[in-house]
């Protein structure tokens, strides 16, 4: 078959109803654009969103918690091995929330393929203290360098600079919300009472905002080695290890190894925030259903367009049959004609739609609660693209795969019996 | 055998749509190399029903038909488009040209389509086949800049593209005036006689059937006279 004259008579049809298909074309045109958009937008919503909580939570958490012993002195006793042991009042052991052999530990991890970092984390509980009143608060113990590379941290850090954090001795990033109560500025000296009743004065480097007001209260931020000096421990006292994986789905089965492995307590990300997988992916479904509803509206003003073609071709269509083209060619000769509308209609689309998410990535977009967004975020990812553009054939495909078949079933001889 | 271009062997047709009317009736005769026949009948008399079959373009019929020598009955529809872009080319009442297209590329489509020489070679045969009929100077216009009786000239040398063994007309003068329709005679006459190509042509102007080598007279569904 040469395609070449399918193709010219093709066109020659396309041509004489120029305006026409130029309204079909803008339909799958107006419809791509607004998939992309939508797409692009929703999801850059989400990662918004979810990165509010995900992002800075590891993928799985290693820590020691308090609890008493499984198994009490006499479940090791010979004698009663057999017995049913009745125990009241256990109290957990002299226990502290350090993890044993931590060093070891993140080495161990370090050398583990699957994952992409380990950060080493210490929790203290501490008083800031405002004058004569106690305010409870956290002093995360981070390091600084691990902690910005996979959680993102100087993004959150809305005053002063995060590295200052490392390189000023006793320094401290405190929450924007338990800065505002102390009344304190950046240089000042602040005090805070440990736990244990030390008190440690400190320097505030920087101020730091989640977005999330009650943690922004009480979360504040110091280096492990000022955090160790503040809770008088030694320097490979560490209660977290954070981890973050190459691929955050396995995370619930390393989670389950690592606990088993080391020793310790493990948390996997979806655990601890299965909420947001459920919001976003629904958020995600409700995009993909509207995309693709204009689609197939879309599809059907081509399927209309390409109907009446025919009833006006419907000569044409005779004469070419009666001259030797089967129904196959003519077939084609509509198949051609719905997807160059498509094609060149999607194609179209595909660039509004790159060009209005460029339009909406520059729209500002300030909220108090998402220090780090400055314009609407817009997730520009080549999957939404490549769906539109598979959609736009298909639907286009389809819309003209109908009249096509009523086109090269057309007999000749009613038409010119007919004159 | 070798002689005979299209054999039709007790061909019969009915139409069962609202009652069933018989409108063949064992249609049988043969055509030959070179002739030029015509058709002729009152209107109804089934004589455009028979040229529809015999153009392969209707295939609900029963009886046998052979179109050089090979038997229609047995096609797929795309072997019947087959059969008539090589073989057959034809001519109707209307012109039926295409719009969309020149004058030029209006001829060029059967032989396109066939696919038997280059594009290059399509258009010179073209313009060959335009030359013939006194039309090369219109080859670049649309068919909508041209006469009736142009239009109906395109309308042949279309059918002369591919060098079909028989032209079948369905009327081919009905539409022109006196004038138009002896030009157009006359190029059926002269292709004939000069290059010995096949003729049936269904007419219902019997000054124009008496000029031709053979009648077929048709009443009632039947031959009556040939």
């Amino acid at each position: 078959m040469k395609y070449k004259l399918i193709a010219s008579i093709s066109k020659s049809l396309l041509f004489a109803r120029l305006k026409q298909t130029l309204v079909a074309a803008i339909g799958v045109t107006f419809s791509i654009t607004m998939f992309i958009t939508l797409l692009s937008f929703m999801s850059g919503l989400n990662t918004l969103l979810d990165g509010l909580i995900l992002n800075r939570t590891a993928h799985i958490r290693l820590y020691n918690e308090i609890k008493a012993s499984d198994q009490q002195p006499v479940d090791l006793s010979e004698k009663y091995k057999d017995h049913h042991n009745f125990v009241s009042s256990v109290k957990p052991r002299d226990g502290k929330e350090e993890i044993h052999n931590s060093s070891a530990i993140i080495r161990a991890l370090e050398d583990d393929e699957r994952v992409t970092g380990v950060a080493p984390k210490i929790m203290a509980q501490v008083f800031y203290n405002v004058g004569s009143i106690d305010i409870t608060g956290i002093i995360n113990g981070i390091d600084v360098d691990e902690e910005s590379r996979l959680f993102f941290f100087k993004d959150y850090v809305v005053g002063g600079n995060y590295i200052d954090l490392k390189n000023t001795p006793n320094s401290i990033i405190l929450g924007k919300g338990a800065a505002d109560k102390m009344l304190a500025n950046i240089g000042d000296i602040i005090q805070v009472t440990t736990s244990k009743g030390d008190r440690v004065q400190l320097k505030v480097v920087g101020f730091f905002q989640s977005g999330i007001q009650e943690i922004d209260k009480v979360q504040s931020y110091a280096s492990i080695s000022t955090t160790q000096k503040i809770l008088g421990v030694p320097n490979s006292f560490i209660t977290d290890i954070q981890v973050k994986l190459t691929n955050v789905l396995d995370a619930p089965v390393i989670a389950k190894e690592f606990a088993k492995k080391f020793n310790v307590e493990a948390v996997d990300i979806q655990t601890a925030n299965s909420q947001f997988e459920t919001g976003s992916s629904i958020r995600t479904l409700i995009s993909y259903a509207v995309g693709i509803t204009l689609l197939i509206v879309a599809g059907f003003g081509i399927y209309n367009i390409l109907n009446m073609m025919i009833y006006e071709k419907m000569d044409s269509i005779a004469i070419l049959k009666a001259t030797g083209f089967s129904g196959q060619d003519v077939n084609n000769i509509f198949i051609t004609i719905a997807l160059s509308i498509g094609i060149f209609g999607g194609a179209l689309g595909l660039l509004f739609g790159y060009g209005l998410c460029n339009v909406i990535e520059h729209i500002p977009f300030n909220t108090p609660s998402l220090p780090t967004v400055k314009t609407y975020p817009i997730n520009y990812n080549p999957k939404f693209y490549l769906i539109g553009s598979v959609f736009s054939i298909i639907t286009t495909y389809l819309a003209g795969y109908f009249p096509s078949r009523k086109a090269s079933k057309i007999d000749p001889v009613i038409i010119i019996r007919g004159k | 055998m070798s002689n005979k271009i299209l054999i039709s062997k007790n061909i019969c047709k009915s139409f069962h749509d609202p009652i069933t009317v018989q409108v063949l009736n064992n249609i049988s005769f043969s055509v030959e190399k070179g002739e030029f026949i015509s058709v002729i009948g009152k209107s109804g008399c089934g004589k455009s029903t028979l040229l529809y079959i015999l153009s392969t373009m209707d295939t609900d019929y029963e009886g046998e038909l052979y179109i050089d020598g090979v038997l229609m009955r047995e096609k797929k529809e795309k072997e019947l488009a087959r059969v008539r872009n090589e073989k057959i080319g034809f001519v109707f009442q209307f012109h039926y040209l295409l719009n969309e297209f020149s004058v030029l590329k209006n001829v060029m489509l059967p032989g396109l389509k066939l696919d038997k020489y280059s594009e290059k070679e399509i258009e010179h045969r073209a313009y060959e086949k335009l030359k013939v009929l006194g039309i090369e100077n219109e080859a670049l216009k649309l068919p909508n800049q041209l006469s009736g009786g142009q239009k109906q000239r395109v309308a042949i040398a279309r059918a002369l593209i591919n060098d079909p063994i028989i032209i079948m007309g369905d009327e081919p003068t009905g539409n022109l005036d006196k004038k138009n329709s002896e030009i157009v005679f006359n190029i059926f006459k002269e292709l004939a006689e000069q290059f010995q190509q096949t003729l049936l042509i269904v007419t219902h102007d019997n000054e124009f059937a008496a000029r031709t080598n053979r009648i077929i007279e048709m009443q009632d569904g039947q031959i009556i006279k040939m």
